[in-house]
C-alpha cells in the first residue's frame, strides 16, 4: 500500500473539542492588588522622605498625591480586566466562543497595562527611597545642592573643552575614516599593499582601548620630542588620539556603507563611461552617505563620551574640573553635574538616530 | 567589417568556466538576439563586451579596435557601446533628468544646462517629459526602464547591449519598453540583446543565437531558429518555452 492511500484511508476527522481560553482572572486580580500595593508604598515612601527632610512636608505630600493619583488611574483597567474575565467565563458557558476569546484578550491587555505602570511606579519609588535612605546620605553624596551651585558654572565652561575636542575630532575622523575605508578597498593587485596597511591599522586601533592611546600619545609624544607634534597642547593630543582611534571604527562604518550599495549601481555608472573615481563620487558615496549617517552618529555619541578619558593626561575637561571640586568638598555632586551634561547632549542625538533609522527603513520598504 | 567581433572568448569565475569559446559577429545596424536558459552565460557575454568583466581568453573587437584585455580604452569603448540592465539600475538619489544628464556632464564635459536640456528632449521622445523631475522610485517599472534606455542613449552610442530588459517588469508594462527597442531597431541602431521574449526576438532580430552552458550551440535567422532548429538542445529549450506559454 502506498503512503498516499494510507493518508487517504486514515479514519474520519473527529472534530477536536475546542479548548477554553486561558482564565485571565488570576492575572486581573494580581493587577488590582499591584495597584493597591503601589499606592500604599507611595504613602510609606512619602513618610520616610518627610522624616529625612524636615520642613518639606507640603512639597512631599503634593508629590506623593500626584504619584498616588497616577497609580490609581490604573485601577480602572485593572478592575475592567476582572470584569472581562468574568464575562469571558460566562460567554464560554453559553458557547459564544469568539466573545469569550475577545473578552479574555481584552482582560489580559488591561491587566498587563496596569501591571506595567505599577512596575514603573515601583522603580521610581525605589529610587526615591534609596536617595533619602540612611538619613539622606545618598542624596547628599550625589545631589548636594550647595556643591552643585558652587561648581556648575566652572564645570559647564570646562565642558566646552569636551565639546571642542569632540567637534574637531569628528571633522578629522570623517576625513581620516573615509581615507582608511577607501585604502582598505583599494582594487586589484596594485592595491594589495594599501589594503594590507589599512587593514592592519584598523585592526590595531580597534583592538587597543582609547584610554591607552590617549595615554601613550599624551605622555609619549612630549617625551619622544617629536618635532612639531610634541609641542602641541594636551587638548590637541586628545584630538589626535581620538581621531586615530575612532578613525578605525568610522572606516569600517564607511566600508559597510559603500559595500551595501548594489553592484548594479557601479556597473551602470561604469557602462555609461564614468571613471572609477567619478562613479564613487557621484553614484556610490552619495547613496552610501545616507545609510552611513545613523551608525556614524552612534560612533560620534560614544566619541563624545570618550572625551572624558582625556583626564588621564591632565587636560582640564569637565570631568577633571569636577574631580577637583569633588575632592575639595568630599562630595560627588559635581561629578553628577558632568553626568547630567553628557545626558543633556546625548539624548537628542540618540532620538535623532532613531528617527533617521526609521526614515531609512521606510525608504527601503518604499523602493 | 562587423561592428562587434567576438573571437573564441572564454570566461571563468575562479575555476568555473562560464563562457567556453564564443564566436559571434554583430554587423552594423544588425539586431542580434541571445536566447538560452538561465545561467547559460548571456549576461556574462554582454558584460564582457562592455568591459564590465575581464575575459580569460580570446578577443573582442569593437569597430575594429581591440576591446578586451590589458590596455583597452574602456572609456572609448563605453562611449561607443551602451548597456541597459535587467534591473534598470537607475541612480535612486538623482531625479530622472539628472540620471540621463549625468554621463554627458561627467564624461562628455557638457555643461549642466545643456545636458539637462538634451536629456529632456530625449525623455520627450519616449513620452516621459512630464516625469523628468521625478525621482526614479516614483516611476513604474516600465517607465524606469524607458529612462534607463534613454540614459544609455544620451552619450550617443553606436551600439546597445540589452540584458533581459523586460524580465523584471510586470507583464502589462513589457510592451511599452519593447516599443522603444523596436523603434531603435527600425532606426538602424546596432543591438545585441538577451531576452526571453521569443515573439519579440523573432520579430526584430536579424540573427538569433542559442547559448547553452557557455557554448553558442546554434545561430541563424529567426525563421530558422524558431522554425526548424537543427540542434536537439535548441528544440528542447524552445519546447519548454512553448509549454510555459511564452511563445
Ligand atoms: N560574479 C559571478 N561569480 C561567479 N559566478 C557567476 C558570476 N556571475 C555569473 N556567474 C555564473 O555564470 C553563469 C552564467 O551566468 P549569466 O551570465 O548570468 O547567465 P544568464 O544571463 O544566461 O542567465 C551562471 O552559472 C552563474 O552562476
Ligand atoms: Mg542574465
Amino acid at each position: 500500500m502506498t503512503v498516499g492511500s494510507d493518508l487517504l484511508t486514515a479514519g474520519p476527522a473527529r472534530p477536536k473539542a475546542a479548548a477554553p481560553p486561558r482564565n485571565a482572572l488570576p492575572l486581573a486580580g494580581t493587577a488590582v492588588a499591584a495597584v493597591l500595593a503601589a499606592v500604599a508604598l507611595t504613602a510609606v515612601t512619602a513618610l520616610s522622605v518627610m522624616d529625612a527632610v524636615p520642613g518639606a512636608g507640603v512639597a512631599v505630600t503634593a508629590g506623593a498625591v500626584i504619584v498616588a493619583a497616577a497609580v490609581l488611574t490604573q485601577l480602572r483597567p485593572a478592575l475592567r480586566a476582572v470584569r472581562s474575565s468574568r464575562k469571558a467565563a460566562e460567554a464560554w458557558a453559553q458557547d459564544r466562543r469568539a466573545d469569550a476569546r475577545r473578552a479574555v484578550s481584552e482582560a489580559r491587555e488591561d491587566a498587563w497595562t496596569a501591571l506595567g505602570w505599577c512596575l514603573t511606579a515601583l522603580v521610581v519609588l525605589g529610587a526615591v527611597w534609596f536617595l533619602f535612605a540612611n538619613d539622606r546620605a545618598v542624596q547628599r553624596t550625589f545631589f548636594d545642592r550647595d556643591v552643585i551651585g558652587i561648581s556648575i558654572s566652572e564645570i559647564a565652561s570646562a565642558f566646552g573643552t569636551n565639546l571642542f575636542i569632540a567637534v574637531v575630532a569628528q571633522v578629522l575622523i570623517l576625513v581620516w575614516g573615509l581615507a582608511l575605508a577607501l585604502a582598505r578597498m583599494a582594487p586589484g593587485r596594485a592595491g594589495r599593499p594599501l589594503r594590507l596597511l589599512a587593514t592592519s591599522y584598523i585592526d590595531g586601533f580597534r583592538a587597543v582601548p582609547a584610554i591607552i592611546i590617549i595615554y601613550l600619545i599624551g605622555f609619549g609624544l612630549p617625551l619622544a620630542k617629536v618635532p612639531f607634534l610634541s609641542s602641541l597642547s594636551p587638548v590637541w593630543f586628545a584630538i589626535l588620539a581620538l581621531t586615530l582611534t575612532y578613525g578605525a571604527y568610522v572606516a569600517e562604518v564607511f566600508r559597510a556603507g559603500i559595500e551595501s550599495i548594489a553592484p548594479g549601481q557601479s556597473a551602470a555608472a561604469r557602462s555609461l563611461g564614468l571613471s572609477q573615481s567619478s562613479t564613487l563620487r557621484h553614484v556610490v558615496l552619495p547613496q552610501a552617505t545616507r545609510r552611513v549617517v545613523p551608525p556614524l552618529l552612534n560612533d560620534f555619541i560614544s566619541l563624545q563620551k570618550d572625551t572624558a578619558l582625556v583626564n588621564v593626561i591632565g587636560t582640564i575637561d569637565a570631568f577633571n574640573q569636577s574631580k577637583i571640586f569633588a575632592s575639595n568638598h568630599f562630595n560627588l555632586s559635581s561629578v553628577t553635574v558632568v553626568a547630567a551634561l553628557f545626558i543633556l547632549i546625548t539624548i537628542p542625538q540618540a532620538r535623532l538616530v532613531d528617527r533617521l533609522v526609521a526614515r531609512e527603513q521606510r525608504r527601503g520598504k518604499g523602493a | 567589417m562587423p561592428f562587434i567581433e567576438i573571437d573564441g572568448v572564454h570566461k571563468s569565475y575562479g575555476d568555473t568556466p562560464v563562457l567556453k569559446g564564443i564566436d559571434l559577429n554583430v554587423e552594423q545596424h544588425q539586431v542580434v538576439t541571445l536566447i538560452g536558459a538561465s545561467g547559460s552565460g548571456k549576461s556574462t557575454l554582454l558584460r564582457c563586451i562592455n568591459g564590465l568583466e575581464d575575459i580569460s581568453g580570446g578577443q573582442i573587437r569593437v569597430d575594429g579596435e581591440v576591446a578586451s584585455g590589458r590596455g583597452t580604452d574602456v572609456d572609448r569603448l563605453r562611449r561607443d557601446v551602451g548597456m541597459v540592465f535587467q534591473h534598470f539600475n537607475l541612480f535612486p538619489h538623482m531625479s530622472v533628468v539628472r540620471n540621463v544628464a549625468l554621463a554627458p556632464m561627467r564624461v562628455g564635459g557638457v555643461p549642466r544646462a545643456v545636458a539637462e536640456e538634451q536629456a529632456r528632449v530625449l525623455l520627450e521622445r519616449v513620452g516621459l517629459a512630464d516625469k523628468a523631475d521625478r525621482m526614479p522610485d516614483q516611476l513604474s517599472g516600465g517607465q524606469q526602464q524607458r529612462v534607463a534606455i534613454v540614459r544609455a542613449l544620451a552619450t550617443g552610442p553606436r551600439a546597445l547591449l540589452l540584458d533581459e530588459i523586460t524580465s523584471a517588469l510586470d507583464p502589462e508594462l513589457v510592451a511599452e519598453v519593447l516599443a522603444i527597442v523596436r523603434e531603435l531597431a527600425e532606426g538602424g541602431m546596432t543591438m545585441l540583446l538577451a531576452t526571453h521574449e521569443m515573439g519579440f526576438a523573432r520579430e526584430v532580430s536579424n540573427k538569433v543565437c542559442f547559448l547553452h552552458q557557455g557554448v553558442l550551440l546554434e545561430e541563424g535567422p529567426p525563421e530558422q531558429i524558431f522554425g526548424e532548429p537543427q540542434q536537439e538542445r535548441t528544440r528542447a529549450f524552445l519546447r519548454r518555452i512553448v509549454e510555459a506559454g511564452r511563445l
